[in-house]
């Protein structure tokens, strides 16, 4: 049994199911390989290169070289995966918080600090129809 | 006879571990986080396990996608503390102990929950975190380790009433266990939070507060929500919520709330701890 896709009307969450897991192997393993340590040096000193040793598409290996957060999920990237990529760069989670949902570092603290995002007004998107709410 | 003496649902933000071992858990930020986890940790102390089965997720450290087990069970006598990519957190080696998780393993596959078997394998801060949390900073854990790690990274998680039932099998693997131990259970992970996206720092306290007290009183209720609400209501990764589930499953019928905090933020995350006695 599959389940419907039901989640697609949750607002700015990319679920890293069968349809992501499909296309985003490849670059989350790419990802992974950066957890060793010679190959982070590989990565940093040509990324371009680097990228070559994964058959990664045109698109993913634009996000990973753009550092493009939100693209990198869009095709295929799995938040826990993709991060590696910014503790290579020697940024924090927050730092790429701020940046997927477009918030400067310090005013995106600041809402953590305040109790964090709130849910009002961010359960639905704002086209999902009355049906599926 | 092995009995389970206790239950601890508990948050394992890596930021909380940092803190911890960087030497900043008495800054500004941090002290009103440690000062709450004070009172679960004297009484875990005075409970006193022997072994405890820690139910978590490994984040991309052990694993890979490469092979991703719904439900994998550490037989090892040792789990050395995963590299996550700046070296090992600076925390003792977890022993495990290969008797009672062989038990286990048995007992839970005969019982139809098909765990994947794990022979060698380190632990990330999945693992590490709720026990610095309990136990603090210690030259040697103070009991030993049964790691069982739940996929929650690729869609779909085991569902909440599948991880209840699991806890349920959980506790009757060990009390056909002939040997004299105190065993606690830990689920981990949660509360609500999201790492991903637009919505990223998302916290739902309305949700949370409903999950604690469903916790202590009405376990079947929570097991009635949906991997959909978990992720529009808790945030995409407050989904890991399934693996307190799990323990809730393994202390019984009825249980004593013996304390709870919860707190935001903890980094990107609202953290919860609770502990449970069966009652």
């Amino acid at each position: 049994m599959s389940a419907p896709r039901d989640y697609e009307s949750i607002p700015g969450t990319y679920v890293y199911d069968a349809e992501r897991g499909r296309v985003g192997y490849h670059l989350n393993m790419f990802c992974m390989s950066l957890n060793d340590p010679e190959n982070r040096k590989a990565f940093k000193a040509d990324q371009a290169a680097y990228l070559e040793r994964f058959p990664l598409t045109p698109e993913q290996k634009e996000a990973v070289l753009k550092r493009d957060w939100l693209g990198m999920l869009r095709v295929g990237g799995n938040i826990y995966y993709t991060i590696k990529i910014a503790f290579c760069d020697g940024l924090t989670f927050q730092d790429v918080a701020g940046m997927m949902c477009s918030m400067p570092r310090e005013e995106y603290a600041k809402m953590m600090m305040a109790g964090g995002r709130s849910p009002e007004g961010n359960l639905f998107k704002p086209d999902a129809s009355v049906e599926n709410k | 006879m092995a009995r389970i003496v206790g239950g601890i649902a508990c948050s394992h933000v890596p930021a909380i571990g940092a803190a911890l071992d960087k030497g900043n858990a008495g800054n500004e930020y941090w002290k009103p986080y440690f000062d709450g986890t004070i009172p679960a940790r004297d009484w875990l102390a005075k409970l006193n396990p022997d072994v405890a089965i820690l139910i978590y997720n490994d984040h991309a450290n052990a694993l890979s996608l490469q092979l991703i087990p719904t439900f994998l069970l550490g037989t090892a006598a040792e789990f050395p503390v995963a590299d996550e990519g700046f070296g090992p957190r600076p925390v003792p080696k977890v022993y495990g102990h290969p008797k009672l998780a062989w038990h286990l393993t048995e007992s839970l596959i005969l019982d139809e929950f098909d765990m994947t078997i794990a022979n060698e394998m380190p632990v990330d801060h999945g693992l590490t975190v709720p026990l610095s949390v309990t136990c603090g900073q210690v030259a040697q854990w103070p009991f030993r380790v049964i790691p069982l790690c739940v996929n929650v990274i690729q869609y779909p998680p085991p569902t909440g009433v599948r991880c209840f039932k699991l806890g349920q099998a959980i506790r009757r693997a060990v009390e056909e266990y002939p040997e004299d131990l105190r065993v606690v259970v830990y689920g981990t992970g949660g509360m609500s939070h999201q790492l991903q996206g637009e919505r990223a720092g998302f916290v739902n306290r309305e949700f949370d507060q409903e999950f604690l007290d469903g916790m202590v009183n009405d376990p079947e209720k929570l097991t009635k929500i949906s991997h959909t609400q978990y992720m529009r209501e808790s945030g995409s990764e407050g989904i890991e919520m399934v693996m307190w589930l799990a323990m809730r499953g393994a202390l019984g019928p009825k249980v004593r709330e013996a304390y709870r905090f919860y707190r935001v933020p903890t980094s990107n995350t609202a953290s919860g701890l609770l502990c449970l006695e069966p009652a």
